[in-house]
């Protein structure tokens, strides 16, 4: 078998982040918009780690743990936007988020 | 003493991964991912992401980033797939599960991201030859703390992202503080 | 045949680091088979060690004093019928015991039972060991959710946000446990598990007793700390039976509720583990240094045989108490079995023991090495699981908020405390 060479890792990073981008574009579900935008970030992640392995140094290791840090704090701001204005308006739907006010 | 087990300890480094290995995990990224945007119920999206946050810590640990996918699996499928699965629980709708899933602009989005993966085909296709066989000069056991030594510094000096782990402390800081406020009901 | 045996008992390092994948495996089978009778014994132990707490006898029907009867339970459990609720989400309903056997069930693939007695010395050990338990708040939240009702639901989210504040804790415990292992010659510490005991045993002292105070509070922190992760009174709140009807496994029967109690017990052994190694020395004997003689490592290396020796003679006690009835023979010709059934592993101890009291590595060396290890490691868990039964039946229970409280504002802050001290001492020390 082919032996698996950086390119591998950056496809399936590749597949990943179209895989967010469309659950970000589609979906209707707020909860999994976010989780899309994850997946987009975990693919940036991988990216990051197949270069960082790729050069030899360690740059591409460290930025990957902030990422996942800046994903946490990102995840609980805009979970928390999404249950203050669950209580306003009682849908998570991005179609009926559409009124700038009511 | 056996000869598996010879050649293995003379080699110096761990065993890699075989090419099964790295399939497997990829396929299961790549499926959890499908099954994410594609799934009706929020939960079940939740759990397939579990799978490819998972996958994805396996091919860190491929990648001889066995930090990397420790933290991957602490904060992210322990701690943020927590959140998000409370907070799925929270919002939880009836009326949520029964309705369409894909909104009315859904061959435009699925038009973009396809013109998105053509793109990254014809990078992929054109600088084949930009990426070789990764390095192996990484060893795998002072990992850990090669990137402690750059995270917090060294024998008196400042290490190369001192500056931004603290910058990154404060931001979790501001995000506890956000969340907390915008969830409370009287502030 | 027997060459490749010998070749694998004279390594000097665990199957995972070596790339020997059969050996890895018997190692998980053998793991998979302890833990399963480990649980089973926990089981007898606590109902018996429950009732004798309470001034009264516990089950002594089913078998000669009821040592039959976690097999009577593990056979009711798998007879029973299987009930899921009707609206509950089938697949997910399906697979939340399965996350928290997994999560339970992995952390023993780098707890070490000897210096090179674990399935993989991963270099991140104690990182693989926290985030793979914080997988197991999952497993309880979807449980909760899948029963699609009200009691299991509450019961998931406080029993998980319980796990969740307690972790915090947990994980600042073990950091200061880990900056101890790096006050060595090289200044360099260690994530993995192997690392942590050659550390205590370089350093000559279990970190327990590490500049003490500090050790033995990160120790309580700790210990504390995991007795709210597996939900075990005084913080079991989220599954007592006169608040929530049980809680997140309320709509669990038979087989499934089998299996999220065998996460429970399972986790509580992985956690003592974790505790053990980190802070009361792994595997190492008592007083390595101070009775450092050939003479005393003989009378030590006695011991394991010696325990199974009395655990036989209390058998035969037992044996003879026995009403002299014709109701009772069976009992008393079972629990007789069971007693020679000590005997005999006592005496083959005893002979390994002696056999192999020579420091070389012959065969029985090897073996008394190996037993020594495992023999010094089950103690120290034991003592801690013993601990988690005495706990149960003397404490009452945590209030929610309170136990909220106790894990925000007192562990938090202590744990804090402890570890900036103990780098402020390691530095001062070093």
């Amino acid at each position: 078998m082919v032996p698996i060479t950086t390119l591998h890792y950056l496809v399936v990073a590749a597949a990943l982040f179209v895989l967010g981008v469309i659950g970000v574009l589609t979906r209707r579900n707020v909860v999994i918009v976010l989780m899309s935008i994850e997946l987009i970030l975990n693919a940036v992640n991988l990216n990051l780690v197949a270069f960082s392995r790729m050069w030899g140094n360690l740059n591409g290791q460290v930025f990957a743990i902030f990422i996942v840090v800046d994903a946490a704090a990102e995840a609980a701001v805009g979970l928390g936007i999404l249950i203050a204005f669950f209580r306003n308006k009682e849908t998570i739907n991005v179609d009926e988020i559409d009124l700038l006010k009511w | 003493m056996n000869p598996a087990m010879n050649s293995a300890l003379n080699s110096g480094m761990a065993p890699v991964a075989t090419p099964f290995f790295f399939y497997m995990l990829a396929g299961l990224a790549v499926v959890g991912g499908l099954l994410v945007i594609t799934r009706r119920n929020a939960v079940h999206s939740a759990l397939a992401l579990i799978v490819t946050l998972l996958a994805v810590a396996g091919l860190y640990l491929m990648l001889y980033a066995p930090f990397v996918a420790g933290v991957q699996i602490i904060v992210y499928a322990g701690g943020i797939m927590v959140l998000f699965l409370f907070v799925i629980m929270l919002v939880n709708i009836e009326r949520s599960s029964k309705e369409r899933r894909f909104n009315r602009m859904w061959p435009v989005g699925l038009g973009a991201a396809c013109a998105l993966l053509a793109l990254f085909v014809s990078a992929f296709a054109k600088g084949k030859a930009l990426f070789p066989e990764g390095m192996m000069s990484m060893p795998e056991s002072s990992n850990t703390q090669q990137i402690a030594t750059m995270l917090y510094g060294d024998a008196g000096r400042m290490g190369q992202y001192t500056f931004a782990f603290e910058i990154a402390s404060l931001l979790l800081l501001v995000a506890i503080l956000g969340a907390v406020i915008m969830t409370k009901k009287r502030i | 045949m027997p060459n490749f045996i010998m070749s694998y008992l004279g390594s000097t390092v665990t199957p995972g680091e070596a790339g020997n994948q059969f050996w890895a495996l018997m190692y998980v089978l053998i793991i998979f088979a302890g833990v399963s009778v480990a649980v089973i014994a926990m089981n007898w132990i606590e109902r018996k060690a429950l009732a004798h707490f309470q001034v009264r006898l516990g089950p002594m029907r089913v078998g000669p004093h009821g040592l039959l009867q976690p097999f009577a339970d593990a056979l009711k459990l798998m007879l029973k019928e299987d009930i899921i609720p009707a609206e509950a989400d089938q697949f997910v309903f399906w697979v939340a015991p399965l996350i928290g056997l997994l999560a339970a069930f992995t952390v023993y693939t780098v707890i070490p039972f000897g210096p090179s007695q674990a399935v993989s010395d991963m270099n991140i050990g104690i990182l693989f060991m926290l985030g793979v338990s914080s997988l197991g708040v999952l497993g309880i939240v979807v449980a909760g959710w899948a029963s699609n009702s009200h009691y299991p639901l509450i019961g998931a989210l406080r029993s998980s946000a319980q796990m969740v504040s307690y972790e915090v804790a947990m994980g600042l415990a073990v950091v200061s446990a880990i900056l101890m292992t790096s006050l060595n010659a090289s200044g360099t510490g260690t994530l993995s598990m192997i690392g942590i005991v050659q550390a205590q045993q370089q350093q000559g002292v279990w970190f327990i007793f590490k500049f003490f105070p500090l050790g033995f509070i990160a120790l309580v922190i700790f210990a504390i700390a995991m007795i709210a992760e597996t939900n075990r009174a005084p913080f079991d709140m989220a599954e007592a039976e006169s608040e929530l009807t049980a809680g997140y496994h309320t709509e669990y029967s038979g087989l499934r509720w089998s299996l999220f109690m065998l996460a429970e017990y399972a986790a509580m052994i992985a956690v003592s583990s974790i505790a053990v190694t980190l802070w009361v020395g792994g595997w190492m004997r008592p007083f390595p240094n101070l009775l450092n003689a050939p003479a005393w490592d003989f009378v030590f290396s006695l011991f394991p045989g010696l325990t199974f020796l009395g655990l036989a003679a209390i058998a035969f006690v037992g044996v003879a108490r026995m009403p002299a009835h014709s109701f009772f023979k069976i009992q008393r010709i079972g629990l007789a079995v069971f007693a020679a059934l000590l005997g005999f592993i006592a005496l083959l101890l005893l002979v390994i023991a002696v056999v192999g009291r020579s420091a070389d590595t012959s065969v029985a060396a090897r073996f008394r090495e190996g037993i020594d290890y495992v023999y010094w490691f089950v103690l120290k868990v034991a003592v801690f699981m013993y601990l988690f039964i005495w706990y149960r039946a003397t404490w009452p229970r945590y209030r929610f908020d309170q136990l909220m409280r106790v894990g925000w504002k007192v562990l938090l802050p202590i744990s804090l405390g402890v570890l900036v001290v103990t780098a402020i001492v390691g530095v001062i020390v070093s």
